[in-house]
């Protein structure tokens, strides 16, 4: 339900933190959104500092 | 690496290398685990800190960890209206490779293992209660016991939620933050600037914190009610457009800087939480290098003690919650009553409040006059005054 643009994403974990699903997983420069726990909730992409998260339309 | 220890720290920052250097140094096995390939790489930060505070927190402390050495503070109200502060406490502009870098080293000197590019992923529970952590090292994962596990994981953090403590904070309670290292400009070295209005960071502020007189971070944070609707990497690009024009770009970074209330729980059966995995920057400033590292000190002490006694329940833990509030956690709840003031205040406010405070001749601008000016000549802020003091 959420798109992580990897060539904007600068990896810093803000995102995870505000998740209520637990569903964001940061491992270095890997982002992976697990789509079984995402809830579509969209707070990852109204907090990513830098527009790397987007609601598929 | 072996398969057991006494502590296991997750998180090679200021405060989980404090922790492991006091664990260590209470007789414990430790062992750090961090997920970068090196510590203090890359630098989510401004860099700012209070000297009494990283004196308080650090013992001593390394020139070769200062760029910069701060004596005035300069606020910039929406209208540019101009209040400089020379408060009592000098600040520091940190080199944060060299800081992180040099406390992981007392922590390994003091007994502590390090390991780098070492992903903590999961913890191990066994009737509830944690025992260690699941592991990704070098393209195998390993499993881990503790008594103790340490989470000093950064905003990030998810080693609390494993273990059943609440650390998730909405939108509207984190700092959606960017920042860029900006050359070739001509800056006060001796000067941090702090630039407030809903054009420039709504719900924060912009900072300029000096390296050297031609180099400083630059950056604002916004909290995510405002980020949903204009990023933080916009308004920033803005910002260095009008300030700052045409300067070269060092580093840019982002990150998340928790500006919630101080969390109730920060320890668990077999677990603990330390820096910003427990939420404990300074919610006023998003300051959190000094408050980790104290934090990481008394963790590491109490776990210590713990594993001592062999009691290792939250119950055991829960004396790191109650000198933690005792110290900095009170600290952090009046700053956060601040911010909500803060916070409520429109640009117009502020301009009419800066302007008030333009007439206190800067000699006499301590924290206490400013507020006592501002109390004085803005009724509206002795309402709000009041609910910060009770």
């Amino acid at each position: 339900m959420i798109d992580v643009l990897l060539e904007f994403c600068d990896f810093c974990g803000t995102c995870v933190g505000v998740c209520p699903t637990d569903a964001i997983t940061l491992e270095q420069v890997q982002l992976h959104i697990d789509s079984e726990l995402c809830a579509g909730c969209g707070d990852c992409v109204d907090i990513c500092p830098v527009g790397a998260l987007e609601r598929q339309a | 690496m072996t398969a057991a220890y006494d502590i296991i720290v997750a998180g090679a920052g200021p405060g989980g290398s404090w922790a492991a250097k006091a664990a260590a140094e209470n007789g414990m096995s430790v062992l750090m685990l961090e997920k970068d390939r090196e510590v203090g790489i890359p630098v989510r930060c401004a860099e700012g800190v209070s000297v009494q505070g990283l004196e308080l927190a650090a013992g001593s402390v390394d020139a070769r960890w200062i760029a910069a050495t701060i004596t005035g503070a300069r606020f910039v109200a929406p209208n540019g209206t101009v209040i400089d502060a020379y408060p009592d406490d000098r600040g520091y502009i940190l080199h944060r490779r060299i800081f992180d870098s040099d406390l992981a080293e007392r922590a390994v000197q003091a007994g502590a293992r390090l390991q780098t590019n070492a992903f903590v992923c999961g913890l191990l529970l066994e009737g509830g209660r944690v025992c260690g952590v699941r592991c990704r090292c070098g393209g195998r994962t390993l499993d881990l016991k503790a008594r103790i596990v340490i989470g000093a994981d950064g905003t990030e953090s998810r080693v609390g939620r494993w273990a059943g403590l609440d650390t998730r904070l909405p939108p509207a309670l984190m700092e959606s933050c960017v920042q860029k290292t900006l050359t070739g400009i001509d800056v006060d070295p001796g000067r941090v600037e702090f630039h407030l209005g809903t054009m420039i960071a709504p719900g924060g502020y912009a900072w300029v914190f000096p390296k050297n007189a031609h180099t400083a971070n630059v950056g604002l944070g916004i909290t995510g009610e405002f980020a949903a609707a204009r990023k933080p990497a916009d308004y920033l690009d803005h910002f260095i457009e009008t300030r700052f024009p045409g300067a070269s770009v060092l580093a840019a970074v982002a990150g998340g800087v928790p500006v919630g209330p101080p969390l109730s729980r920060l320890t668990g059966d077999g677990i603990m939480l330390v820096g910003d995995a427990a939420r404990q920057a300074n919610p006023l400033t998003g300051g959190g290098i000094v408050n980790a590292m104290i934090a990481g000190r008394i963790a590491g002490e109490t776990a210590a003690r713990a594993v001592r006694k062999g009691r290792l329940t939250r119950h055991a833990l829960s004396a790191y919650e109650k000198e933690w509030e005792k110290t900095e956690g009170r600290q952090c709840r009046f700053s956060y009553r601040i911010k909500q003031v803060v916070d409520a205040f429109s640009d117009e406010e502020l301009n009419r409040t800066a302007e008030l405070l333009a007439a206190v001749p800067p000699e006499r601008r301590s924290a206490f006059q400013i507020f006592r000016a501002a109390l004085v000549r803005h009724p509206k802020l002795i309402l709000q005054a009041a609910k910060i003091f009770t």
